[in-house]
């Protein structure tokens, strides 16, 4: 009843019997574009305001409390300065790699939101080989921070970019590894697919042990990969002042501040998709258990999704108000020697776990 | 003192040793080498402080010594140039690291040409300073050194000259580079979130590998040593404080000790237990920034926010009795400025129980945690003797293994009737510097423990002269401040300001550490290996 997916489908049908197809289309592209911006940076904006508040409980602190109720609306106060501040030109800067690294950041992480699926019917794209694409495009973002640090011509970038460069092209093994290990409970690669594999139960309880594992691992690596301690190396503000964006200010830096935030919410959107059911319910795949899934089911779609991501994101915030950065040795050695051959055999694992189970 | 007696005529021939507050032997320029040499080899391992002089017709120099091996030891060298021309004296950088830097000062200040030091630049004051400020003839026209107004070159910083005598007597100048050609020198400071204050590094790297650090000091001179010259002794007080500003209690505390010596006055026990109450307070307030500021450079700002958070309620202790927070202006010359607060007792009384507590939380937060472990161990190892060399005393000493604790050495205010224990660790690592603090905020626990449920009730200041005016002579104050052997010289002609005054900061041999401490680690440890010496630039910089 409170699902959005018949409201979609009304609209669009409505379009197309009104307009020609090619207008219905174009129309649909606009506003399902208009719609994806807004939710990026509402979603954005929400993120940076739980964060604040929810570090400052883990620090005894109360956040922000003076503008708006609760400090809410401290939020638009900042976004409205850092939209009024002064863009300062670098004079020996690359100009064109300059800006656009910055675009380069932003584009990679907003078309990776682009392929999320929010609820039921929900789907701003929707095509065979979805999560290959979602890994495939969230690497845009690296070239982007490495592009920042060369161009900016200061050393602290030129380190910082270097570590980011090792750390993500590292991690990104991991995350991928982690994603195919389930794309073998799955079968397919399309998210639909893989949303709907999950109604009964999520894949996660579907092949507890090897997914289990595969949840984990993907959580960590997807945690480097946002660049946020304790794998802030990139940006290890006692050491290189604020790492590959050390030069951008004003608006600039908001875009890329505006990326790292979605970027988190993309990883906890997908490791929800790909491990918790995405949209879907929990459900206890059993017949005395109707009456609980019948309640399950009548919560809305995107609230089960939303829930869950956000649920993953404060796992993430928790992590990093609570340990200390490592060191960029450490961290290789996390990733080379730990986590990719633990990777690799839970891969065989999953593949033996279908063999004999499915 | 039999042993000094001999180890001195075996040196030199016709060196007498003079009485004073610790034994004191004058040798000339030539001599000097000689006897340093013998005094090293024979067990005085430790330059601890090396004061410039300017005595109107002639300059010289004050080495204080002292000993790992025995700890109580004490000697006093001095060397007097011939007249105000002739102004060479052979350096000692080689048998003491930490004279170094020392002797850097006290070229900077009075001009003393320290012949053979491998790297003479001036050290607080910019490479083309007219004239050398401390003398006594010095002229302050600011019209001598006007403020730059155009970009110069950093590579004036990087030109390290030698002095030498050449064979017919003439003194020729080799000029070093500190840094080859191509070589990747990042530039750590001034304004840097990690170099806790206005410290300069200089870091060559080879990735992230440390080739070299160069510490580049001066942004926050303020010439208090010079200011002092012109003050009287409790205008002098206030300056004391803005030094370390994290244990500024317990710098005042050593410059009305060195006072209350020089003028005999004995002072209330009163006075003194809430002396020290206020010194552990402090020391644990210290303590506690240096583990929120070490979290913190690691990447744990709720840590930092945690340290924080308790050392507020320090700070509320000061307010409430001291009326200042930071600076609390409590101790003057004969004991304490007022009465303590009615609210003093109580506060101090929860507040031990508290910190207990929170020690523990510390722990599990931070202490055992796999990732500070993995930074921390085995990282920027500091040998006992590299820490008796490079003169590095209080915690960062004691990680090493080196008992340098004054409070245990030198007992003053009543340390001596107090139980407690000097905290040692063996590994000389960073782990072992971070844990160490944590330890002594224990410690310093149970002092306060002990000293505010047995409060003296003998008044809070003894009667001092309405102008103080200490006897002509020399005055040595050594003090257990939080981050070192914090030494107060004092010479006095007998008026009411000082001759000259010599703070002996334990920062600057701190900071000197770092290069040998971070060679062929990584820049992330460089942050973290500063952050656990703990060092405070105002009082480095003075």
């Amino acid at each position: 009843m409170l699902e959005l997916d018949n409201l979609v489908s009304n609209v669009h049908t409505g379009l197309m019997e009104a307009l020609p197809h090619w207008a219905a289309l174009t129309i649909e592209y606009i506003l399902i574009g208009v719609l994806m911006l807004a939710l990026y940076c509402v979603l954005a904006l929400i993120l940076i305001f739980l964060e604040r508040k929810i570090c400052a409980r883990f620090q005894c602190r109360l956040g922000p409390n003076r503008v708006g109720p609760w400090g809410s609306l401290q939020l638009i106060a900042d976004m409205v300065k850092i939209l009024l501040k002064e863009i300062v030109k670098i004079s020996k800067s690359d100009k064109i790699l300059f800006f656009t690294a910055l675009f380069l950041a932003l584009i990679g992480s907003l078309c990776t939101f682009g392929a999320l699926q929010f609820g039921k019917g929900l789907a701003g794209i929707d095509f065979n080989v979805g999560i290959f694409y979602v890994l495939a495009i969230s690497s845009l973002g690296v070239v982007g921070i490495l592009l920042a640090g060369w161009s900016s011509n200061n050393k602290y970038t030129l380190i910082g970019a270097m570590r980011s460069g090792a750390q993500l092209i590292s991690y990104e093994l991991s995350a991928g590894l982690s994603i195919l290990t389930m794309m073998i409970l799955a079968g397919s690669l399309n998210i639909s697919d893989i949303i709907n594999g999950q109604a009964h139960s999520w894949y996660i309880f579907q092949a507890p042990l090897p997914a289990l594992v595969a949840f984990i691992i993907y959580l960590i690596a997807g945690h480097a990969e946002t660049n946020r301690g304790p794998f802030d190396l990139p940006e290890a503000e006692s050491e290189l002042t604020a790492g590959y964006h050390t030069e951008y200010s004003g608006i600039q830096y908001g875009m890329f501040y505006l990326a790292e935030y979605l970027n988190m919410f993309i990883i906890a959107g997908i490791a929800t998709t790909v491990f918790l059911g995405g949209w879907q319910p929990f459900q206890i795949n059993a017949d005395w258990a109707a009456g609980f899934n019948g309640v399950m089911s009548y919560i809305p779609s995107y609230i089960w999704f939303f829930g869950k991501a956000f649920m993953l994101v404060l796992l993430s915030l928790w992590v990093r108000w609570t340990f200390p950065r490592l060191r960029i040795d450490q961290l290789l050695h996390l990733e080379w020697k730990i986590l990719m051959p633990i990777s690799l055999v839970n891969m065989l694992v999953m593949a033996v776990w279908v063999v004999l189970f499915f | 003192m039999k042993k000094i007696k001999d180890i001195i005529s075996s040196a030199a021939s016709g060196l007498t040793i003079e009485e004073q507050q610790y034994p004191t032997v004058c040798v000339s320029p030539e001599q000097l080498r000689k006897v340093a040499q013998k005094l090293k080899s024979e067990g005085f391992d430790v330059l601890l402080n090396l004061t410039g002089m300017d005595y109107n017709d002639k300059f010289g120099v004050i080495y204080h010594l002292t000993s790992t091996v025995d700890k109580m030891a004490m000697l006093v060298l001095k060397v007097q140039t011939p007249d105000r021309e002739k102004l060479d004296i052979p350096t000692v950088s080689d048998i003491w690291e930490s004279a170094n830097l020392y002797e850097r000062e006290a070229y900077d200040f009075f001009g003393i040409r320290f012949i053979g030091h491998p790297d003479l630049r001036r050290i607080f004051l910019r490479a083309d300073w007219n004239g050398f400020p401390f003398r006594k003839d010095y002229d302050a026209n600011p019209e001598l050194n006007p403020v730059p107004l155009v970009n110069q070159t950093i590579s004036d910083m990087e030109d390290m000259p030698t002095l030498s005598f050449d064979k017919d007597g003439k003194l020729v100048t080799k000029h070093n580079q500190l840094f080859e050609n191509g070589e990747y020198v990042v530039n750590i400071g001034p304004q840097h979130p990690a170099t806790h204050g206005v410290l300069h590094l200089r870091v060559s790297l080879e990735g992230e590998i440390i080739k070299k650090v160069d510490p580049n000091f001066g942004y926050i001179h303020r010439g208090i040593e010079k200011m002092c010259e012109s003050k009287t002794y409790p205008q002098i007080l206030q300056l004391t404080e803005r030094l370390d500003y994290l244990s500024g209690t317990m710098n005042r505390h050593a410059f009305c000790l060195c006072a209350e010596k020089a003028l005999g006055l004995e002072v209330p026990k009163r006075a003194q237990a809430v002396r020290v109450i206020f010194d552990e307070l402090t020391r644990i307030a210290s303590h506690l920034l240096g583990w929120g500021c070490m979290c913190m450079d690691m990447g744990s700002i709720t840590a930092f926010i945690y340290g924080m958070r308790d050392r507020e309620k320090i700070m509320d202790i000061f307010e409430e009795t001291g009326g200042g927070r930071l600076m609390v202006g409590y101790n003057v010359i004969g004991g304490l400025a007022d009465e303590v607060s009615d609210k003093f007792i109580s506060q101090v009384k929860e507040f031990i129980p508290y910190m207990r507590k929170m020690i523990k939380e510390y722990h599990v937060l931070f202490s055992e945690n796999p990732i500070a472990k993995g930074r921390m161990q085995g990282m920027g190892i500091m040998t006992k003797e590299q820490a008796a060399s490079l003169g590095v005393t209080g915690p960062s000493g004691r990680a090493s293994g080196w008992s340098c604790d004054v409070r245990k050495i030198e007992p003053y205010a009543g340390y001596d009737q107090v139980d407690f224990e000097e905290v040692l660790r063996s590994g000389g690592d960073t782990y072992d510097r971070y844990y160490i603090r944590l330890d002594e905020i224990e410690q310093s626990l149970r002092i306060i423990d002990y000293l505010i449920n047995n409060l003296p009730d003998d008044g809070f200041k003894a009667k001092t002269p309405a102008i103080i005016k200490l006897p002509a002579g020399e005055y040595y104050q050594r003090v257990e401040n939080a981050r070192g052997d914090f030494g107060v010289y004092i010479n006095s002609t007998g008026d009411k300001n000082p001759y000259r005054v010599k703070f002996r900061s334990p920062c600057m041999t701190l900071i000197s550490a770092l290069g040998p401490l971070c060679r062929n680690e990584k820049i992330a440890d460089l942050i973290m290996i500063g952050a656990s010496l703990d060092y405070v630039i105002p009082c480095a910089d003075r």
